[in-house]
């Protein structure tokens, strides 16, 4: 009981994750990300530089984007400036720039959307806030449009649902029309349309990491748990973040889907073609370039003759996948319409577990007093299985039946509430440290209530993002860098695997 | 050159690097270029640095990319003993990272993506 009582007022000691800063304005407006060089811009059907004519193109974007998408405009058009939005993005409560405030954001765009498309702009500008589209306002577009990780929380309190997240893509996607790109989001783009991935990773690699992957699983269990790479004939062709073969504590995630798949007995591939996961076409808000993207997995799909698409773990990935997918890249009527198109991973092992077709030795997880971080893009923008709040339920209940302790984070900082990694939306750049730092603020805060009151030593995610920025940021609030983990790390660790015969696999792909 | 883009310089010698200090010209890389960008970086060179910038730069010119850090490690592990095979160790040698920074250091290209 006194531990218990302790506990608390160490608790009640600790700052509020939500809680509102002093205002410091224009205190981020020197934080930007690299500008694209023209090897980058061009190879997106971007011009290399800032046009001569840059002001005109970006009215003629704006009136395009204002004609093409609905949502683009009633945005614009409905705010009543409520206020309900202005503490409740991550990055102004870690910052107190008010320009960090969802509302001012959106004003950014509005305020020449306003002077150009609206009468009372056009004769009016000082009645109603419009102002033209000058050098400095761009420069604010440049800056505050790359300080927001499009992670939906403040349409979520918005009464008319305003999405600011789809401002910043508008806003992002007018930038590059005129050359005014972001280095790291558009140098992905490129590598993922001639590598296959974001990291540049070509097949050979990603070959002899998969097999070094199998030698190990053997090693520490005895089983022959398999790392298909393009075996045609396949039942599933599983699409993950490109991080998954790469970094930590990504990797740990990746043998947890194998693991898990070579306990259902079912025949499954990576392909060297589709083997990313993430479309970092959507954080530019570039229909064009999330399509290309898109359209590898559905020839990769094709060309192995899979009959289902399993997703890795990667937030806006699956965004990206469950809302986007069928129209960017469908119709999949040659997949095997009993399964959901595309699936989840997490959707896959939880349907395993709920017919009781996993074993788990919970006890391996002893080491863990586990909690669990919403990634933003599953939280607020698609869903799990076929129930309202399967995105919240679903990874909790894997999570529950992989280890014996397991706690949540304060309520108003979880699931649809959830606050931002600090990373996300082509944030996770070394240039925007101090952005990154200060928007994980929250997220630390509420972490460290969990880490007094019951003692929580790791987080769980399920996202590429997620676990890359807080790897880094955790040792700045006094965390363990490996305390983050993957969902399907923990499932790793306490699945009880049994030596099945996998049978014919199908044929090896020539390459 | 443009603006965003500066360079090493070794007795008159300029070698051109990106805005985060990563060469542009893999080929021009050398291991006095090496000692260079590893001052830059805080970092002074020793034995077992080298050891991890001489793996990576192997590991780059047989596959094109640098290695995942699990396969890092284990690679450590089995050529330098067991106290050198954890991420730790790794971070000791290199604290903001062993894959950027080190990769910077060996003259290779800055690993992108969500890492």
């Amino acid at each position: 009981m006194d531990r218990v009582k302790e506990a608390q007022e160490i608790e009640d000691d600790l700052p509020d994750p939500l809680e509102i800063p002093d205002l410091v304005p224009g205190c981020m407006a020197a934080s930007k990300p690299y500008g694209a060089a023209p090897e980058f811009q061009k190879p997106l059907g971007f011009p290399g530089g800032l046009v001569e004519n840059w002001q005109e193109k970006a009215i003629e974007k704006m009136a395009e984007l204002r004609g093409k998408y609905r949502s683009f405009r009633v945005f614009l058009d409905s705010c009543v400036k409520c206020g309900a939005c202005t503490d409740k993005c991550h990055y102004f409560l870690g910052t107190g720039d008010p320009k960090n405030m969802p509302v001012a954001r959106q004003d950014l765009l509005r305020q020449v959307y306003r002077r150009h498309f609206t009468l009372a702009g056009k004769y009016l500008p000082w009645l109603v806030g419009a102002r033209d589209l000058t050098e400095e306002v761009l420069d604010d577009w440049y800056s505050y449009f790359h300080q927001c990780s499009q992670c939906r929380r403040c349409s979520v309190f918005c009464p008319y649902g305003i999405d600011t997240a789809e401002i910043s893509m508008a806003g992002r996607e007018i930038m590059d029309s005129i050359g005014k790109g972001q280095k790291y989001s558009n140098e992905i783009i490129g590598k993922v349309l001639t590598i296959g991935n974001n990291l540049g990773l070509p097949k050979k690699a990603l070959k002899a990491t998969l097999e070094d992957l199998e030698e190990e699983v053997l090693e520490e269990t005895g089983v022959p748990v398999r790392f298909p790479l393009d075996e045609k004939g396949a039942e599933i062709l599983l699409v993950a973040p490109s991080a998954d073969y790469f970094a930590e504590p990504h990797i740990a995630g990746l043998i947890g889907y194998a693991k898990v798949f070579h306990q259902a007995g079912v025949t499954w591939t990576i392909s060297s073609h589709a083997t990313e996961a993430a479309n970092f076409g959507m954080f530019i808000g570039s229909y064009e370039n999330m399509r290309e993207i898109s359209l590898r997995v559905r020839h990769a799909a094709l060309d192995l003759g899979v009959k289902r698409i399993v997703f890795g773990e990667c937030g806006h990935a699956w965004r990206a996948a469950y809302s986007f997918l069928n129209t960017l890249a469908g119709p999949f009527d040659f997949l095997d319409q009993r399964y959901p198109i595309p699936q989840h991973i997490c959707e896959f092992t939880y349907d395993l577990i709920a017919a009781g077709k996993l074993t788990f030795d919970k006890s391996k997880n002893d080491h863990i007093r586990l909690t669990f971080h919403d990634s933003c893009n599953i939280a607020r923008g698609s869903r799990l299985g076929n129930k309202p709040g399967g995105q919240f339920d679903i990874p909790r209940a894997i999570l529950r039946a992989t280890c014996n302790h397991f706690h949540d984070m304060p309520a108003d900082t979880i699931k649809e509430s959830t606050v931002c990694c600090g990373g996300g939306g082509g944030l996770l750049t070394d240039e925007l440290i101090e952005i990154r730092e200060k928007g994980a603020q929250p997220r630390m805060r509420a972490l460290q209530h969990v880490a007094a009151e019951h003692g929580v030593t790791h987080m769980a995610a399920m996202c590429a993002i997620c676990k890359a920025q807080f790897s880094k940021v955790l040792p700045m609030y006094g965390f363990d860098r490996e305390a983050i983990v993957s969902v399907h790390q923990m499932v790793s660790n306490a699945i009880v695997l049994e030596r099945t015969d996998g049978g014919a696999v199908g044929e090896r792909d020539e390459e | 050159m443009d603006a965003a883009t500066s360079a090493y310089v070794i007795d008159s010698h300029v070698y051109e690097h990106d805005e985060e200090g990563y060469l542009k010209n893999l080929s021009e890389w050398n291991k006095e270029l090496a000692e260079l960008i590893a001052k830059d970086e805080k970092i002074e060179m020793t034995p077992e640095h080298w050891e991890v910038v001489n793996f990576l730069r192997d590991y780059y010119d047989e596959y094109q990319v640098a290695p995942a850090i699990r396969v890092l490690v284990k690679a450590m592990k089995k050529t330098f003993g067991p106290e050198k095979g954890d991420q730790k160790y790794l971070y000791e040698l290199f604290p903001y990272g062993p894959a950027k920074q080190a990769c910077k250091i060996a003259g290779l290209p800055k690993p992108t993506g969500c890492v």
